[in-house]
């Protein structure tokens, strides 16, 4: 190249001038090393191979290939089927096991609970929250009351077929609304209220007529909820003298269920997760609070 | 003599260090001596216990590798001779850094840098390749003259023999680096037959490529670019600290041997240093010594054993170049007398330091159990009402069983009278207490449930859970919260 007749040369190094000056500092016209040159070049290489080996290019409709047919959707599709091959074992055993005889035995139990709680986390903590904590309407599946049935099979019941869902074998029964199909007075709703509320031993006004919310609870509840309020998990008919309201225990809350009727939905699970999953779900939610675990 | 001015060498001055300066083969002349035989013996001794410590084998029964130092990382566990650490004790390996870190200081204050001559890893492959390029190509003439002149036939194939051993001991290393991973007389045979992972050959070749560029080709500019010891240990050494001296006050003025002895009968100053360069030749790095402590001297004492030997020939006394304090020096000029001075505050700080740090990691090793056990809380919910009334709170517990057997333990609660404890999935044992069983060498994940029947009024109370192994008696214990509304 030939020396511009503006390029100087600095005195101490003696090394040609890029001609820039910042504050009278000049910079030197260095070469780069020659390591830092060939790995830059080799990048450039690299590259071109690479657009060239992979898809790289966005074209009008669709993308250019790559030579190599490498795809990323395969590559996802190549390691969850090492991941299933891996964990087939485990997977296997847990097909060909019982629910009780997973249960007693250790390492297929935290097998279980492991890839229920996964598979929790995917399907059923919308509803029921991360940890299975549950909402108003939705119920807590840490407590130790159970709609309908907490065992076992009961859980893996539910969760195959679920509730009030499409499901033919699902739980069906509801509360049915005592108000707006006319089927009580609102005076007899209000005395019913203040008499559920007093079997679960919560307070009540002085001038609750006890009396004759008992009446109208015996002629119209206990079919469902059982006399004493107890509760029939073959209806999903809650156990109404705990201390666990799925909807809340203010006056109010109980009112609007005798008025509208309540019937919240599970969904039914059975042939959207296969068996092996429902059957990890199981254990797991049955770990949470299920029946013994009092 | 005192009242000559010496040129003062200390420091290399701006006109010797240039901004840049592309690198200058450096041709280390063979020498023979003292401080060359201490470091053929630290030679044979530090690569003898790298290329065979995976070979060493350790009983420790059924279940467990045999082999004395192996990183499992498979099964995430580290094993060292009698030492067995889990990925829940790797602060181990941070109190095993530590006590690196304070060893080399206390190097470093006493003779500074020892371990840059003689033990670093650099150091000493780098002086295995220079002794296999001195074998295949000759000492320092030789191999400058083969430079200079024209790559001829026999040339090359030196060259080619040279690089072929340095390869196969590049490729040696970077083989015994992976032993350390697996049990070494396995995968020897697989790496042999082809057998072994994609990964162990990755290693190999990926250590094999650092050792013959660093050994090989990068040598002493590791050391004066790369290494970032040099520039530390340069904060931290201090006037006591021992170093590879030239003592300028007995060389200077240099001389010719004829010349000086002349100067001498006339009652003028005269050094003992004939100025024969050889202290130059022998370097590693291609420092002059004579120039004072720089950044580029790793002090390994080539230099000393270079100068004694053409002391010897002249016949005047050893030690021109020694092990000796720039502090020394100057007091033998002022007429001082000299000051040595090991035991110092500074090194007593760094032994004690070492000591302390040596019996906490000795005293935890000993007192460590085999039985770990960690509790974390239910983050959501943070506790349930039951239908009762009751509170109960959700806890996920890991229990590691250390032993090679398989052990039953009890979980039992402390804090909280009325409450009881439940654990998902485990049986009681006589007392009627909830136990984990849980496998030789394993960790078993439960799930625990704490229920409080009484109606307490605070939100959180502490609480502790004891596991106590039913063979041994032994226990250990987490400190946890229970929350309540």
């Amino acid at each position: 190249m030939a020396h511009d007749k503006h390029e100087q040369v600095d005195a101490v190094s003696g090394v040609t001038t890029t001609g820039h000056s910042w504050d009278d500092i000049q910079e030197l016209n260095n070469p780069l090393p020659r390591w830092w040159l060939w790995t830059f070049y080799a990048c450039i290489a690299w590259a071109i191979a690479y657009c060239i080996a992979y898809p790289a290019w966005p074209l009008v409709s669709s993308y250019t290939k790559g030579a190599l047919g490498w795809h990323s959707r395969d590559a996802v599709t190549a390691d969850l089927d090492a991941l299933k091959q891996q964990r087939s074992g485990m997977t296997a055993k847990l097909a060909a096991s019982s629910l009780d005889e997973i249960r007693q035995t250790p390492e297929l139990f935290a097998f279980a609970r492991a890839q229920g709680k996964a598979a929790f986390g995917d399907n059923c903590a919308p509803c029921h929250g991360a940890g299975g904590a549950g909402a108003k309407g939705y119920p807590n599946l840490n407590d130790d009351d159970w709609l309908w049935g907490g065992s076992l099979a009961q859980i893996d019941q539910t969760i195959r077929h679920g509730a009030r869902s499409t499901s033919d074998q699902g739980h069906s029964g509801s509360m049915p609304a005592f108000g707006r199909d006319g089927m009580l007075k609102r005076e007899e709703i209000l005395q019913a209220a203040d008499y559920v509320r007093s079997l679960a031993g919560l307070p009540t006004d002085k001038s609750a007529n006890l009396a004759a919310g008992a009446k109208v609870f015996a002629d119209n509840c206990a079919a469902c909820h059982g006399e004493k309020g107890l509760g029939n998990q073959d209806l999903g008919a809650p156990n109404l003298s705990d201390k666990i309201w799925l909807f809340g225990s203010d006056k109010a809350t109980i009112v609007e269920g005798l008025m509208n009727g309540r019937g919240g939905v599970m969904p039914t699970w059975h042939g959207r997760l296969d068996d092996t999953t429902i059957k990890a779900l199981t254990l797991y939610v049955h770990s949470l609070g299920g029946d013994q675990a009092r | 003599m005192a009242d000559a001015p010496l040129p003062h060498p200390l420091g290399a001055s701006a006109d010797d260090a240039p901004l840049y300066a592309p690198r200058k083969q450096i041709y280390p002349q063979a020498v023979k001596g003292r401080y060359r035989t201490i470091k053929w013996i630290v030679l044979a001794i530090t690569l003898g216990i790298y290329y065979f410590l995976p070979f060493i084998r350790w009983d420790r029964g059924p279940n467990a590798p045999d082999q004395a130092i192996l990183v499992d990382l498979a099964n995430s566990r580290f094993y060292f001779f009698f030492i067995e650490i889990w990925p829940q004790e790797v602060y181990y390996i941070t109190g095993l850094l530590v006590l690196a870190a304070l060893t080399l200081f206390l190097m470093n204050a006493v003779a500074g840098r020892i371990w840059c001559g003689y033990l670093c890893p650099q150091t000493v492959w780098t002086d295995l390749f220079y002794a296999v390029e001195r074998w295949v190509e000759g000492d320092r003439r030789e191999r400058m003259r083969q430079d200079k002149g024209k790559l001829t036939l026999p040339v090359l194939g030196r060259k080619a023999l040279k690089h072929v051993i340095w390869l196969m001991i590049a490729w040696w290393t970077g083989g015994a680096w992976v032993l350390y991973f697996a049990d070494a007389p396995t995968l020897v045979y697989d790496l042999a037959t082809f057998q072994a992972s994609f990964v162990a050959y990755l290693w190999i070749g990926i250590l094999t490529f650092t050792t013959y560029t660093l050994a090989g080709f990068m040598r002493e500019q590791v050391c004066t670019y790369m290494c970032p010891w040099p520039r530390i240990q340069a904060a931290l050494t201090d006037e006591y600290a021992l170093n590879v001296t030239y003592r300028y006050d007995r060389g200077e003025p240099r001389g010719s041997v004829k010349k000086n002895d002349v100067l001498k009968l006339q009652g003028l100053p005269a050094g003992d240093c004939i100025d024969c360069n050889q202290c130059v030749a022998v370097c590693p790095t291609g420092v002059d010594i004579r120039k004072g402590l720089q950044l580029d001297c790793i002090q390994c004492g080539l230099c000393m054993d270079a100068c004694d030997n053409v002391m010897v020939k002249v016949g005047r006394p050893q030690g021109l170049i020694a092990y000796d304090t720039d502090m020394n020096v100057q007091a033998r000029i002022e007429g001082r007398p000299e000051v040595r001075r090991i035991v110092r505050p500074r090194t007593l700080f760094y032994a004690g330091l070492m000591t302390v740090v040596g019996l906490v990691m000795i005293g935890s090793l000993a007192m460590r159990q085999s039985l770990y056990l960690s509790v974390m809380h239910d983050r959501n919910p943070l506790y349930v009402r039951l239908s009762d009334g009751s509170i109960r709170n959700g806890f996920t517990i890991r229990v590691a069983n250390k032993t090679l057997d398989e052990r039953r333990y009890s979980l039992t609660l402390e804090g909280l009278p009325e409450a009881r404890i439940d654990v998902v999935g485990g049986d009681l044992d006589q007392q009627g207490r909830p136990t984990v069983t849980v496998g030789p060498d394993q960790t078993l994940e439960a799930r625990v449930l704490v229920t409080d029947t009484s109606s307490r009024a605070e939100d959180s109370v502490p609480l502790r859970f004891v596991l106590t192994d039913l063979a041994t008696g032994d226990t250990t214990s987490t400190n946890d919260h229970f929350k309540a509304p």
